[in-house]
């Protein structure tokens, strides 16, 4: 979870401008792209078709001899209907992590604009340093940063009551799906905060989530717009545009594949995170990496927990894959 | 008849201006405000980033009341002069470390050679081996640590999971991560430096060794330390590839249900400290380098001047 590419990693311009032909013999990009990519063929690619496959077995880890048995003629697809039932219809499970996950997306785009905006153009000779700064942060423990959220959101901190006495716990408290609702629309069914609380409710997990991958929407962000040339911005304002409407029209069209790759990077691990909703949230308030987690460790019931992997990765492909062509950008990597 | 020139013409004109008025603090301060805004709203950033990076720092120094070490109760160094004794502590440090550096190696060696392939070589394949690379970025830990374990079960090695299955997921996400970084490097050559080698008959060995390499090796680095901070600070992956192994993370998740010790938050405040001296010393030297060379630059030409 607690990654982010180096300064500038984003930045990279299309490897095909600049890949010339250096060694002599055709065979030398394969022969060091063979180790790597062998690693993660066996590594990444077997398990993830293994996993798909244990999705369709029958069988638990626990009971019966331990074993799953798959057979393709016989594909056991009740995994999915019976994670449909349980983390879709009864308990919105797989909605709820989707709408943290984008509302912490958000969050992380509003916090991280104005951070990556000052040092691409106003840093000056702090630039490196505040680039540090950004990533800083992760070398202390993300689990102990996390916990330390319990802190600052407990009940009796200075930011609870400052909240509580302004009045926002009343109206986040109001913001929540109403009763009458049906069972899989019930995402937010007791508020997005305690009426007095926050440490527990919706909101502390979303506000983990914002701040455990705020440097992955802070460094791309930053590299597509140090890439932007200032005299477009300058040219805008010379013809006589204000300030919000050259930002609009210029700085924010040009830095959209940094906020395109920064999205995907918040957004993505934000929806399977398990360590927010334990940490944070309420004992009930389990997402979908928490039931994913609970399912292979505490159940044993392999099928099921990749039919949650499966279901969730399925979902994020294909966000990502229309996103990604609304947005119309092809380089993300 | 008397002219009336063009500068008696603008006195008059000024004279019935309004006197001119410095503007007063308020309208100052808005005007500064509004000027800053954007500066304002990254310092709020930065202080969002910095407040439980803090707080971790603080409670190091605290003596819990009772198990749980959430409110502040009194100040105290007992937990940094403690915490080597503690030997789950200690254990899951080393534990934590010998994985890091295993899977930073091997990571950091197989991701320089796919990026200096991409970054330097034609060959065919080029979108679906980008793709391959995206993808571990792009998926929820919860999946490749499920996946793994997966794997591990179907090649029956549940019983043996630990410091080996740990280093091999740790290597399999992290070299994604170098390849990026290293191949960001390579794409900001100059590659008139390398023109420019060969022009003086180095051959391309030479080349690659004298010229190629030390330049990228910045990012070589910067790779490896990337790596070893994902590694070292993996909690979702190891969870599910560690069976009885603790590392500090791993650690640091059990202490949660009973009460995290203020010698683990030592830990965090000693993997801050060490991050910032490593990033921090070579900027500031750099610094440091560059202002003597201006300020000895600057007495030369006063020498200069004086001189003549």
């Amino acid at each position: 979870v607690s990654a982010a590419p180096a300064p500038g990693a984003a930045a990279a311009a299309p490897a095909d401008d600049t890949a010339r032909q250096v060694g002599t013999h055709s065979w030398t990009p394969y022969a060091l792209l063979s180790p790597g990519l062998l690693y993660l063929a066996v590594f990444f690619i077997v398990p993830t078709v293994m996993l798909v496959k244990t999705s369709l077995s029958s069988g638990t880890a626990f009971t019966g001899d331990g074993t799953f048995t798959f057979s393709i003629t016989d594909l056991q697809w009740s995994q999915y209907s019976d994670a449909f039932t349980k983390y879709v219809i009864e308990t919105p499970i797989f909605q709820k992590s989707l709408l943290y996950a984008l509302i912490a997306t958000l969050l992380c785009l509003l916090i991280s604009y104005p951070l990556a905006y000052t040092i691409a153009f106003k840093a000056g000779r702090w630039r490196n340093l505040l680039l540090v700064l950004v990533i800083a942060p992760f070398f202390t423990s993300f689990l102990l940063r996390t916990n330390a959220w319990g802190t600052i959101l407990s009940d009796s901190s200075f930011v609870v009551s400052f909240m509580e006495s302004t009045g926002m716990l009343t109206v986040l408290h109001a913001i929540q799906t109403p009763d009458s609702w049906p069972t899989w629309l019930q995402v937010l069914p007791d508020g997005l905060t305690g009426e007095e609380r926050v440490l527990q409710t919706p909101l502390a997990v979303i506000l983990g989530l914002a701040y455990n991958f705020l440097p992955f929407m802070t460094l791309p962000l930053f590299a597509s717009l140090e890439r932007i040339d200032v005299r477009l911005i300058e040219a805008a304002t010379d013809l006589y545009s204000s300030a919000f409407t050259a930002f609009r029209k210029v700085t924010f069209p040009l830095s959209l594949p940094g906020v395109v790759a920064g999205t995907l990077l918040t957004f993505i691990p934000a929806a399977g995170d398990p360590v927010n909703a334990a940490l944070l949230g309420a004992t009930n308030d389990s997402l979908m990496g928490n039931a994913i987690d609970a399912q292979f460790k505490a159940t044993g019931n392999y099928p099921l927990a990749s039919a949650l992997s499966v279901m969730l990765m399925v979902t994020i492909v294909l966000m990502v894959a229309l996103y990604v062509r609304r947005a119309g950008t092809e380089e993300l990597v | 008849m008397s002219t009336v020139t063009i500068d008696q013409r603008r006195e008059e004109a000024l004279a019935q201006l309004p006197p001119y008025r410095e503007p007063g603090i308020a309208t100052r301060t808005v005007r500064w405000l509004r000027s800053h805004l954007v500066q304002f709203f990254a310092a709020f950033a930065l202080l969002f980033m910095f407040v439980p990076v803090f707080i971790v720092v603080l409670f190091s120094f605290n003596v819990p009341k009772g198990r749980f070490n959430y409110t502040w109760n009194e100040f105290s160094t007992i937990a940094w002069t403690n915490v080597w004794k503690d030997t789950q502590i200690t254990d899951s440090l080393v534990l934590s470390i010998q994985i890091a550096v295993l899977s930073t190696l091997v990571a950091t060696v197989l991701g320089t050679l796919i990026a200096f392939a991409i970054g330097r070589h034609r060959f065919r394949g080029r979108a679906g081996i980008n793709l391959l690379i995206f993808m571990p970025m792009a998926t929820p830990e919860v999946v490749m640590g499920s996946s793994l374990l997966t794997l591990f079960v179907a090649w029956q090695l549940e019983g043996s999971l630990g410091f080996f299955t740990i280093t091999v997921a740790h290597i399999m996400f992290s070299i994604s991560f170098v390849v990026v970084t290293v191949k960001a490097r390579i794409a900001g050559l100059d590659p008139r430096l390398e023109q420019a080698a060969m022009d003086l008959y180095a051959d391309e060995k030479t080349t690659f060794w004298k010229v190629t390499f030390p330049l990228v090796l910045p990012g070589i680095v910067a790779a490896s330390m990337l790596a070893f901070s994902l590694s070292f600070d993996d909690f979702v992956i190891t969870n599910f590839t560690s069976g009885q192994a603790v590392t500090f993370p791993m650690y640091v998740w059990g202490a949660n249900t009973r009460g995290i010790p203020p010698e683990a938050n030592v830990v965090g405040a000693i993997m801050f400290g060490l991050a910032l001296i490593i990033v921090l010393v070579p900027e500031v030297s750099r610094r440091v380098v560059a202002a003597r060379r201006r300020s000895v630059g600057a007495s030369a030409a006063m020498a200069g001047a004086t001189s003549n």
